[in-house]
């Protein structure tokens, strides 16, 4: 099918054709032919924001929650500049998006003409991969291209850079689903003598664990339904990533809990002590491995990722399966049946009681208070009191962030948003944004902190506008609360610009943005607080005032290994000088 | 089984203990930018680079073919060549150095000013190189020679006493030997 029209509607026709229903957008002079072809069609529908970077972000939570990608338009310049943050935030979490950006007009490029801005090599740093449409002739290709190079392989943020000429020309329009890319062709079954290999270390693990990350879910729901099925044939125990958290349900046995600096006892001590470490589309990062050369000295380690670059990277394996997750766990499971595999269940029976010993030392725990909200206890409140519902959390970034993570259990995939790899704040509401556009029944919870949630507050008016129901339940504790928690670590508790002055009244915030606002300080009312919040109809900042000087636990210290963890009890007793944890050495690290 | 884990290409500063030096051959869609991801992608991940030359192979095809000279430790040249496999116009990355028996030549054009002895020397030294003049005044002579790195190297160590004034060279161009295409 090809038809003739502006590049304008070419847009509007490649989204239809891309099954693209909702984008997020702000308009400026550069994308005003792409704005007068919007108003004029129904098929897709258009999401105002109050900044780009919120724009980045609710594409974000919509693709994170749908599996789909998550598309934005905005102007040149600042336009541009503003989404920077969003499309590096996409990139590092492996987020499919595609952002078409409006540009000066092919013959103004690189006079500085105004609100020109190099945006290609703006973005060039922090996209999967760029264009700069520089004739009608390019725009079909170019924009199917982009969605196929942001949803394929290992997924990331594709820029669109669109000059105003080529968005008033006219030209032939065509689509062909199932582009043959010249160049770019993930590949997606893993070398079968690999996989084969794989199972025959798994037959003969003594200790063995799964190591999964967020991967699994970019693979899609049936990887994670792979994932189950591969783990309740091995009976191994299984940990992940903040990124993979929702692929394997937080109510089985089998599940350690999330593992890295702020992850369990029992599955960092497992990740240590294991004899056969699988990972499987987790990459490795920091935040996981802590100390590199103490990172599980015993075991052989087997990767399976999308991105070949990713094996080897930071740390060697001794088997790389270059491949989807969702295709290598089903060979995988294939040969496990057809080669009536078993798991040594004798050695696997001691590396179990061996687990139970470090989850007994329930390293979750915390000193509850009856006179003030503990963080801990207020995730654990609103879990309880929402898990039975059709509930998404997205978060900001922080101590919240973490307990979130620690607290609040998910079944599913694609229930979780937060920002991983970048530790954007601002990223939550925008995101829960997103989530609410693509799932209006649910109900959808940034989890804040009081900080964060000022560095994109103005989404609540887009929140409004939409009539979207998003719930911001913010641990305020008056601190930017893991600035401070470093600063006792690392710096004698010298609280530099880490208090929270001057803050807003969340409650009258609220109101103004023509929200509900509640407030509350008490441990007792807060189950009916909290049902309060969930009854309201419409958008509500809950301003959940909590303890202010409480430490996110467990915790590795930076510079050490995953069985030099730091426990509550071991800071709080013990006599242990909390600011002399970290040596010189780790406070050179982030 | 190993107490101490292997290290990767980033925990060894990039491996400068046990550089090698390889050279990559990476085949391109000529698309405006792809230079620039290329020298990006170095600079941005903390990469080497000793020479780069580029220039386009096939003109139907719109195909470039990047030469690139890098050092790194073995674990960090096979990082480097998977992060420009990620590069989205990027066809083929080969390691020249690591499918072994590789032919490098550089161009070079050197400018030597003298008189007397001295440029009678290096115009002696000129033919032993193979270099060719293609140029020449009463006090100088620019040379043209073609060659691995090392002999060019070499030759403009011998001209620097003798005057060597200006120099230039293109950087170096590599092909597998054989009759295979790579
Ligand atoms: C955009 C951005 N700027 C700075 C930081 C560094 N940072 C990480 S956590 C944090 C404090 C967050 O405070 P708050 O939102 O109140 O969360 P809390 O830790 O108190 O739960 C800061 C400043 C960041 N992650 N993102
Ligand atoms: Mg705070």
């Amino acid at each position: 099918m090809s038809k003739q029209m502006t590049g304008a509607e070419m847009v509007i026709e490649a989204l239809k054709d891309q099954g693209v229903d909702t984008i997020f957008g702000y308009p400026g002079g550069a994308v005003l032919p792409i704005y007068d072809a919007l108003f004029q069609q129904n098929f897709v529908k258009h999401v105002l924001v109050r900044h780009e970077q919120g724009a980045a972000h609710a594409a974000e939570g919509y693709a994170r929650s749908t599996g789909k990608v998550g598309v934005l338009l905005v102007t040149s310049g600042p336009g541009a500049t503003n989404a920077v943050t969003g499309l590096t935030d996409a990139l590092l979490d492996s987020i499919p998006l595609v952002c078409i950006t409006g540009q000066v007009p092919t013959h103004l490029i690189g006079s500085d003409a105004f609100q020109e801005c190099d945006t290609v090599g703006i973005t060039r740093h922090c996209t999967k991969h760029n264009y700069l449409v520089r004739s009608i002739e390019d725009l079909p290709r170019i924009l199917h291209e982009a969605f196929y190079v942001a949803r394929s392989g290992r997924p990331g943020p594709v820029v669109i850079d669109l000059p105003k000429d080529v968005q008033f020309s006219s030209g032939v329009y065509s689509f062909q689903e199932n582009i043959q890319h010249r160049t770019y062709q993930p590949r997606l079954k893993g070398e079968a003598s690999l996989v084969r290999q794989a199972v025959e270390m798994m037959a003969a693990a003594k200790k063995p664990v799964f190591y999964t990350g967020g991967g699994v879910i970019n693979s899609g729901p049936a990887a994670s339904e792979l994932l189950r099925e591969l783990v309740a044939l091995t009976n191994f125990p299984i940990t992940s990533t903040l990124m993979g958290l929702g692929a394997y349900p937080a109510s089985s046995p089998n599940w350690l809990g999330m593992l890295g600096m702020h992850g369990t006892f029992e599955a960092n001590h497992t990740m240590h002590d294991c004899d056969l470490m699988i990972a499987v589309g987790s990459r490795f990062d920091d935040r996981i491995t802590g100390r590199l050369d103490a990172f599980a000295p015993y075991c052989k380690k087997i990767h399976i990722d999308i991105d070949p670059s990713s094996i080897n990277k930071n740390v060697k394996v001794d088997l790389g399966i270059v491949g989807d997750c969702g295709h290598v766990l089903e060979d995988m499971i294939a040969l496990w049946r057809s080669g009536e595999k078993k798991s040594d269940e004798i050695a696997l029976g001691e590396w179990w009681d061996q687990i139970d010993e470090w989850r007994a030392r329930k390293s979750l725990a915390y000193q509850n208070s009856k006179d003030v909200i503990k963080p801990q206890y207020a995730v654990q409140r609103l879990y309880e009191l929402t898990k039975d519902r059709n509930t998404y959390i997205t978060t900001e970034v922080g101590q919240h962030q973490m307990w979130a993570a620690q607290f609040y259990h998910f079944e599913e995939p694609n229930r979780w948003m937060t920002s991983g790899g970048l530790g954007t704040m601002g990223y939550g509401l925008p995101a829960a944004i997103g989530v609410q556009m693509a799932h209006p029944d649910a109900l959808v919870i940034d989890i804040a902190g009081e900080a964060s949630i000022l560095m994109n507050m103005q989404e609540m008016t887009t929140a409004k506008q939409y009539r979207l129901p998003v719930k911001i339940f913010i641990l305020n504790n008056e601190y930017m609360g893991m600035v401070r928690q470093w600063q006792e670590l690392l710096h004698g508790a010298r609280y530099s610009s880490s208090y929270s002055e001057a803050l807003p009244d969340f409650v009258k915030l609220a109101e103004a943005y023509g929200g509900k606002g509640i407030r509350c300080s008490d441990p007792e009312m807060l189950d009916a607080a909290i049902m309060e919040m969930i009854d309201y109809p419409g958008p509500v900042i809950f301003d959940c005032v909590v303890a202010k000087e409480e430490n996110c636990f467990p915790m590795i210290p930076s510079g050490k290994a995953h069985n030099e963890m730091i426990l509550l009890d071991l800071s709080d007793d013990a006599g242990l000088e909390i600011g002399s944890i970290i040596d010189e050495k780790g406070k050179m690290l982030v | 089984m190993n107490a101490i884990a292997a290290l990767s290409p980033y925990s060894s500063s990039m491996g400068k203990s046990n550089a090698e030096r390889h050279t990559l051959s990476v085949l391109v869609d000529n698309e405006p930018g792809v230079l620039a991801r290329v020298v990006g992608l170095f600079s941005g991940r903390g990469y080497n680079i000793e020479s780069l030359t580029v220039a386009e192979i096939a003109h139907v095809e719109r195909w470039s073919r990047i030469t690139i000279v890098t050092t790194g430790s073995p674990e960090a040249i096979e990082q480097i060549s998977h992060q420009l496999e990620r590069i989205v116009p990027i066809h083929k990355v080969t390691d020249l150095t690591v499918r072994g028996r590789a032919i490098e030549r550089e161009l070079a054009m050197i400018k030597v000013r003298g008189k007397g002895e001295n440029r009678l020397e290096a115009l002696r030294l000129a033919e032993a190189f193979k270099a060719k003049v293609i140029d020449a005044t009463l006090e100088s002579f620019i040379f043209e020679l073609t060659g691995a790195p090392d002999k060019i190297d070499d030759f403009v160590e011998l001209m620097r006493p003798l005057g060597l004034a200006e120099l230039a060279r293109t950087g170096v161009a590599a092909i597998a030997r054989g009759a295979e295409a790579v």
